[in-house]
């Protein structure tokens, strides 16, 4: 299962071809935008319903549902928001970066018909602090929009009100939480609330949001203007379809984003976007399949993953972002995972103990296991702590942290007790 | 590496006025109103980019006042986020990416060779901090100097970099127009 030229809804996704609105026009986004308002709040949540859309962001929400959650009555003491999450900071992942300079109109057509389909008048974009350039372009875009009315009081003909602010972040992971994200957009420390009461209920400044990723908004047009229909079709089946921007980066050849199919298989899309694995395909150890919190999937695995939500859950991973991280046989595979330790315990925002205390000492154990100094039993108390945060903070940092650290053991046992046996051997020697 | 920040120290200023009170100004109006809160990120990266690349104490204190709100609710926010810098640093801020992406390409010799660079330049002109993942893993290893990313970078590389910046050089000048 490839994608074929014709469903590519990104078609400027890596650049020659210019993100300004005339060539963003020439590419077909804003066609007839205000006639696809014209269908109504409700025909638009239908057909992102009928598409099968599933949150591009990591969790895989169906998109259609969550904007289903917002009142049907706006209340004017309350208005309502969509904020757009371009906090992209998964290890691995890259494709929003690539949307927000390349296809940044897209994303604006997206936030003007997503947020009319829930009721808002206005969107924040959150984007990660480091992305200065991609701002950059996103922010002229932006202009450009309402420079030609596409933005403003009569958002590109259609009679609704529609602005866009963009936020800029500081450097810290833990604000691609939607509640994290809402309470640094308030102008307070990025950390989690506990839910409920839901964004839908009380986002925002008290107000009904929705929060959703940078890719789930700039397909909504494509999806909208060839019909649910169309976006259901690609794929394997309607709970795994559509096209998705994936990552390769790592031991590949050629690291790319590239847009495909879901459900493609994980050693086409290597092999055939990426150039294949450093080394050939038989030189790989193991892969990462959807952003680093998600557990790595060693070489036997990867023969046969498929790249959707119920393939790699199948597989004993997760999609998350589709950022698939590549490791071949030179990959010391346990520093690896200890140097996302390391990333879980710099961005642990230290609100929930489990999180805060967990997240160092895991670092701290793979960090000796490197190394093989440890005691054999203390991987099973490793695994141990791993179950003693998963499931314990108010948000899912503490999984992700937990995650990867499981996946190691689960397939790599033996290399770690292979080090620590080796380390005695040598101070015995 | 990244001095830790005190609030009391001998080189804080006394002082911070906004150099562009229109910028504040615009700042604030494109939150709602009465949420003027939200505008602390916006001007506590005025505030870097105006003085040296560091926010003061007297910064943070001026924005609380502009804002309404407890100083001690600005300091919270500056120092959760990693990009605040809240104590003097080098003119070029070299933020070398060490997460596995990176590390998997040779990020940890891209960081020595940026950190040796660094040691050999007068004083106050880098400094050199290991950042977590900067979000460009299919260009890596990336480290990003202030406000500009480069990708895809060799030990020899990012010497040369170090050399262009030592000399003054933008090397992102052209991309910039």
């Amino acid at each position: 299962m490839m994608l074929s030229e014709t469903d590519r809804i990104f078609t400027n996704l890596l650049g020659p071809g210019g993100a300004d609105l005339a060539s963003s026009r020439a590419r077909g986004d804003w066609d007839g935008t205000a006639a696809l308002i014209a269908r109504g709040r409700e025909a638009i949540i239908e057909e992102v319903k009928a598409s099968g859309l599933r949150g591009r962001g990591g969790a895989g929400f169906p998109t259609g549902m969550k904007w289903g959650f917002m009142p049907k009555i706006v209340d004017p003491a309350r208005p309502h928001y969509l904020i757009v999450n371009a906090d992209e900071s998964e290890p691995g992942t890259c494709k929003d970066r690539e949307i927000l300079r390349h296809e940044p109109h897209k994303l604006i057509e997206g936030a003007v018909l997503a947020g009319f389909a829930m009721g808002a008048q206005r969107a924040f974009i959150y984007i990660r602090g480091e992305y200065q350039a991609e701002g950059a372009a996103l922010e002229a875009a932006i202009h450009e929009a309402y420079a030609a009315g596409l933005l403003g009081p009569d958002a590109a003909g259609s009679g609704a009100a529609f602005d866009i602010t963009v936020h800029y972040g500081a450097g810290a992971y833990i604000c691609g939480e939607e509640t994290a994200l809402m309470n640094s957009l308030e102008g307070q420390k990025g950390q989690p609330r506990n839910k409920p009461p839901f964004p839908a209920g009380a986002g925002l400044y008290g107000c009904p949001t929705t929060i959703n990723n940078v890719e789930s908004i700039a397909v909504v047009p494509t999806i909208l203007r060839r019909g649910g229909a169309w976006f259901a079709g690609i794929g394997r089946n309607e709970k795994n379809c559509g096209t998705k921007v994936f990552c390769i980066s790592g031991h590949v050849e050629r690291p790319c984003v590239v847009e495909e199919a879901m459900g493609v298989p994980m050693k086409d899309l290597i092999e055939r976007h990426a150039g294949g694995v450093r080394g050939g395909w038989d030189n790989l150890l193991a892969v990462i399949p959807g952003g680093s919190s998600t557990p790595l999937l060693p070489a036997k695995i990867c023969h046969t993953a498929i790249m959707d939500f119920d393939g790699l859950k199948e597989a004993g991973s997760s999609l998350g972002t589709g950022a698939l991280i590549v490791m071949d046989k030179t990959t010391d595979i346990i520093a690896a995972i200890a140097r996302l330790s390391q990333f879980y315990m710099h961005e642990s925002c230290g609100q929930c103990t489990p999180c805060r205390e967990g997240t160092g000492w895991l670092w701290r154990i793979l960090r000796r296991m490197v190394d093989g100094n440890a005691q054999l039993d203390e991987i099973d108390l490793l695994w141990d702590l791993t179950k003693r945060i998963e499931g314990k903070t108010i948000c899912a940092l503490g999984d992700a942290a937990a995650w990867p650290v499981q996946g190691l053991i689960r397939h790599f046992r033996g290399e770690i007790e292979h080090r620590i046996l080796d380390y005695l051997k040598r101070g015995a020697a | 590496m990244k001095k830790p920040y005190d609030l009391t120290a001998d080189y804080q200023p006394a002082a911070f006025t906004f150099a562009n009170k229109k910028a504040v100004e615009e700042a604030i109006a494109r939150y709602p109103e009465g949420q003027q809160a939200s505008a602390v990120m916006p001007l506590l990266w005025i505030a870097q980019r105006q003085h040296d690349n560091w926010i003061p104490r007297a910064a943070m204190d001026e924005i609380a006042k502009i804002l309404s709100m407890p100083p001690v609710k600005v300091y919270e926010v500056a120092s959760f986020y990693t990009m605040y810098n809240l104590a003097p640093i080098g003119r070029y801020h070299v933020q070398c990416c060490g997460t596995t992406p990176c590390w998997l390409r040779g990020s940890e010799r891209v960081m020595a060779a940026c950190a040796e660079a660094a040691a050999r330049a007068p004083d106050g002109l880098f400094t050199v901090s290991e950042v977590e993942c900067l979000g460009a893993c299919t260009a890596a290893p990336v480290l990003q100097v202030n406000d500009d990313t480069y990708e895809g970078l060799t030990p020899a590389s990012a010497k040369e970099l170090m050399a262009l910046l030592e000399q003054g050089i933008d090397p992102k000048a052209g991309d910039k127009q």
